[in-house]
């Protein structure tokens, strides 16, 4: 017995030492001496982790946060708008086909790690993504180049401070998405010195350069030096990962952060009455929308992304009689209330869209006039078509919340209720995001919600890829209405080989018109983006295209 | 025993084989794809084809086991198809938070749960009694998330005694060397961070040892209650021992073993079960790992932390069965 009572002494007197340490912890919390801050850090929470650090190789707006601290393109956008303007090429020529442009990089600028920015990194940047035999396209998906720069036929050297780009053909929207952080440049000294490893340990020529990457809690960049504009205000910015909103919210209350993301909707209201809190609000570039499947698409058999004459179009899965009727789509957009929907579902931070794209963005289309709530008309519509009595059909509800439909199942819910009220019986459909995509994509459905946000800040960014039949391609539709109109598709084709601002714009209005007799889709509604910063945050600028610079940005 | 442990260490091995097979069957089988999810929503089908062949997802179900197998055994666990680090990277980053935090769960629960079941079950039908087990109830059947995000409104914004997440205060230097915050800090001999360490632990330890603090003190004053009816404690009080030596000499230990089973039990819950607390409190953990693993139909991610929840599942039982031994010494394992 003598060794159990020791023991049971040992037990008991652990128990007592961890009981009082717990309590002088939780005590001193009150007196916790901190070091005294003399750095000017901000902490800005983000919704989730960055997936890699590799600007080239992501497509989630989480890592595109991060890595615009650290890297740095060709040209980049004017501070809250989608123009553009120089970064590092200091100006730059198009030859008069539209198909050579010639960049004069800036000199004395440097790499994080000190080696000098130059041509040979600028070609390294870009052929790793496009040259097959490149040593370095094994390292990344490079999920953007295709999609949105397969235009690049290649980047070469010129001189030291001057690269030529020659493209297959001309296209206007090319210098937009070179402000795209897909085609920053990185220093090839550190991806030879990383290799597959390099998306952990970024190196750019931004104003901040990477410390530390704790995942799924936390990434530090520190103010670089040697940044050719000045150094940053801020000494350090840390990103801190805090998934769910309310805790956002209570840490940046608690003063745990200075920034945050993604405020739920709700609460936006106790945000703005909270006197040490400030709301930045701005036009979200993105569309939510319903899209009713017009019935054909076709096989993308040679791969180009194109609508061949040898590619016939067939009908979809998802093919659907009463959809493939003009006056049938225009009920539906009549049957909508979407006004209400904005301001109860999205709660009042977004606008009510008419167009594809939103009112900000070149070429957007003011004269056309939305389809009013109107259920008499639909009805009247629907009774014209040839359904008097109605019909029955399939809604697919998004099963994620995105920036440009907050609540899909509310919304779901509620455009079943109106259109019950012209006598179309929706039944609600959802399942896993990925299959969702894959499955609208390659037709599958009847009807469905869906949206997007813009890459780029170009028209050709919403109307080619969300409206052009080209896009129509069975399987990896961006066009999910399946809307085929070669008058359409021809309009915006030429507008991408128009590189005169004026004349552009104007065929994408003339398309918008015709989108809007057509109508294919229910536009919904333009989101917000909304941020949180505390009072003492200072020089925050909201970017359409919802990137997030820190420089220059100061706390008083 | 020692052979006794060896026989269930070998045991591991078809388990674990098992599991892994069946978790490599069902999220394959589960609708949904990597590589759109890694694509968006403006991916080509020659982009996913390249891309479901470079990670041999093109292979049929069968041949894409027997590769990961064969790499498996060679110490191999594949990259992450999301974020393209090892997997073994990806664990080893966010175990040793999920650990820390079960730990910190376990013993607030076992502190509490314990005490208040010895004292439930000495002053049966008492106040005392009534209110531990109605708080026990309470404590049972709330919402993890709840009372996540109410400890912090209380302890983080309005008191302001507490933080409200994250891991420590990063604007406090600290070196990492085994990713187990609090022993980093102890071995760097760095007070203010461990002080730090602790202080962030506190509120999700209790949101995550509420329930298993609920469960043990039940456990602890049924059990009690059975002990303090037997003979040998009748005998003992007779002898004229002080009621608290009874207790706290005889009739604990005795009533210990239901007691040890349930915390065993609920440690493998804990680790893979702190999903909510690892999402309230921003815990970087594997919890949250996995979760998001799944939603990202990242195959190698997904199998890979089921293997490990195996194996500390696998584990802790085998602790909580040597443990018997040596609490009640009548029993024995050949």
């Amino acid at each position: 017995m003598g060794s159990v009572n020791a023991n049971n002494m040992k037990a008991g007197a652990l128990a007592i030492i961890i009981c009082g340490l717990l309590v002088a912890v939780s005590l001193s919390g009150c007196t916790e001496n901190k070091p005294p801050v003399t750095e000017k850090v901000l902490i800005f929470a983000c919704a989730g982790d960055a997936d890699k650090l590799d600007p080239a190789d992501v497509t989630d707006g989480e890592s595109t946060a991060r890595t615009d601290s650290i890297f740095e393109g060709l040209v980049e956008y004017k501070e809250g708008t989608a123009d553009i303007q120089p970064c590092l090429a200091s100006s730059w020529t198009t030859s008069p086909d539209g198909k050579n442009i010639t960049f004069t990089l800036r000199q004395g600028v440097k790499f994080h790690d000190n080696t000098t920015f130059n041509a040979d990194a600028v070609v390294f940047s870009f052929e790793r993504q496009y040259n097959t035999s490149h040593p370095y396209f094994q390292y990344g998906e490079w999920a953007y180049w295709g999609y949105m720069f397969s235009d690049i036929q290649k980047v070469e050297k010129i001189d030291d401070y001057t690269v030529k780009m020659v493209l297959s053909r001309p296209n206007a929207a090319i210098m937009t998405s070179l402000a795209m952080f897909t085609v920053a440049i990185v220093s090839p000294t550190n991806a030879a010195l990383w290799k597959e490893d390099a998306f952990k340990h970024p190196c750019g020529t931004g104003p901040f350069k990477f410390v530390e990457w704790v995942k799924d809690d936390h990434i530090t960049v520190e103010a670089f030096d040697g940044y050719w504009r000045g150094a940053p205000d801020l000494d350090k910015v840390i990103y801190r990962v805090i998934t769910d909103p309310s805790a956002r919210l209570l840490a940046i209350q608690a003063g745990e952060i200075h920034g945050m993301e993604y405020p739920d909707p709700a609460s936006l209201a106790a945000i703005e009455s909270d006197p040490d809190l400030k709301l930045l609000t701005a036009p979200g570039m993105n569309v939510g929308y319903v899209a009713m499947n017009n019935g054909y698409g076709y096989n993308d058999t040679n791969h180009n992304g194109m609508h061949d004459q040898d590619e016939p179009w067939v009908k979809t899965p998802g093919y659907f009689e009463p959809f493939t009727n003009k006056s049938v789509r225009q009920a539906v957009n009549y049957a909508i209330n979407k006004s209400s929907i904005v301001k109860n579902l999205y709660k009042g931070t977004a606008i009510v869209a008419k167009n594809g794209m939103p009112p900000f963005m070149l070429g957007w289309n003011g004269d056309v006039v939305d389809y009013s709530y109107d259920p008499a008309r639909a009805r009247e519509l629907l009774a014209e078509a040839g359904y008097p009595n109605g019909f029955n059909t399939t809604l697919w509800v998004m099963p994620v919340s995105r920036p440009y439909m907050f609540d899909p199942s509310k919304i779901g819910e509620a455009i079943q209720a109106y259109l019950e009220a012209v006598n179309i019986t929706v039944d609600i459909f959802q399942i896993d995001w990925s299959t969702y995509l894959a499955r609208t994509q390659a037709g599958d459905h009847s009807m469905c919600l869906l949206g997007w946000t813009g890459d780029n800040g170009d028209p050709d960014n919403f109307m080619n890829v969300l409206y052009g039949e080209n896009q129509c391609t069975l399987g990896t539709a961006g066009n999910v209405a399946f809307y085929n109109n070669t008058e359409v598709q021809d309009l915006l084709s030429q507008a991408l080989q128009t590189y005169n601002t004026n004349e552009r714009a104007q065929l994408y209005k003339e398309a918008q018109v015709i989108i809007h007799e057509d109508a294919p889709f229910v536009y919904l509604a333009h989101a917000n983006q909304n941020l949180v910063f505390t009072k003492n945050v200072q020089g925050f600028v909201l970017n359409p295209t919802a990137r997030y610079f820190f420089y220059p940005v100061d706390m008083t | 025993m020692k052979w006794y442990i060896i026989k269930r260490l070998l045991q591991i091995i078809p388990v674990v084989l098992g599991v892994t097979l069946i978790a490599f069957a069902l999220i394959h089988l589960a609708p949904g794809d990597p590589v759109r999810t890694m694509l968006g929503q403006h991916a080509t089908q020659q982009e996913i084809d390249d891309i479901r062949a470079k990670y041999g997802l093109d292979q049929p179900l069968y041949v894409q086991y027997f590769i990961w197998l064969g790499d498996v055994i060679q110490g191999d666990f594949g990259r992450s198809i999301l974020t393209h680090e090892k997997v073994t990277t990806e664990i080893a980053s966010r175990f040793p938070n999920t650990i820390e935090l079960a730990i910190a769960a376990m013993i607030f629960a076992i502190l509490i749960g314990v005490v208040a079941g010895i004292i439930s079950a000495t002053k049966q039908y008492s106040v005392a009694d009534y209110s531990v087990m109605g708080l026990a109830l309470f404590g049972i059947s709330m919402p993890v998330f709840w009372l996540g995000i109410m400890l912090m409104m209380i302890f983080g914004v309005f008191l302001g005694w507490l933080p409200i997440g994250g891991r420590i205060d990063l604007l406090l230097p600290f070196q990492r060397i085994t990713g187990f915050m609090v022993i980093d800090s102890i071995i760097t001999l760095n007070g203010a961070a461990l002080v730090s360490v602790i202080r962030h632990l506190l509120l999700p330890a209790i949101a995550l040892g509420t329930i298993p603090m609920a469960i043990i003190a039940r456990t602890t004053r049924s059990s009690m209650l059975e002990v303090l009816r037997q003979d040998f404690i009748r005998t003992e009080r007779a002898k004229g021992l002080s009621e608290w030596k009874v207790i706290y000499k005889h009739a604990i230990r005795n009533a210990m073993v239901p007691v040890v089973t349930v915390i065993g039990l609920n440690f493998g819950l804990l680790l893979s079960g702190a999903i909510l607390t690892e999402t309230v409190f921003s815990w970087p953990g594997v919890g949250r790992l996995v979760v998001d693993a799944v939603y990202a139909r990242d195959y190698p991610l997904v199998i890979g932390c089921i293997l490990i929840f195996a194996l500390v599942f696998v584990i802790v039982n085998l602790i909580t069965d040597l443990l018997y031994t040596y609490i009640d010494p009548r029993i024995h394992y050949e």
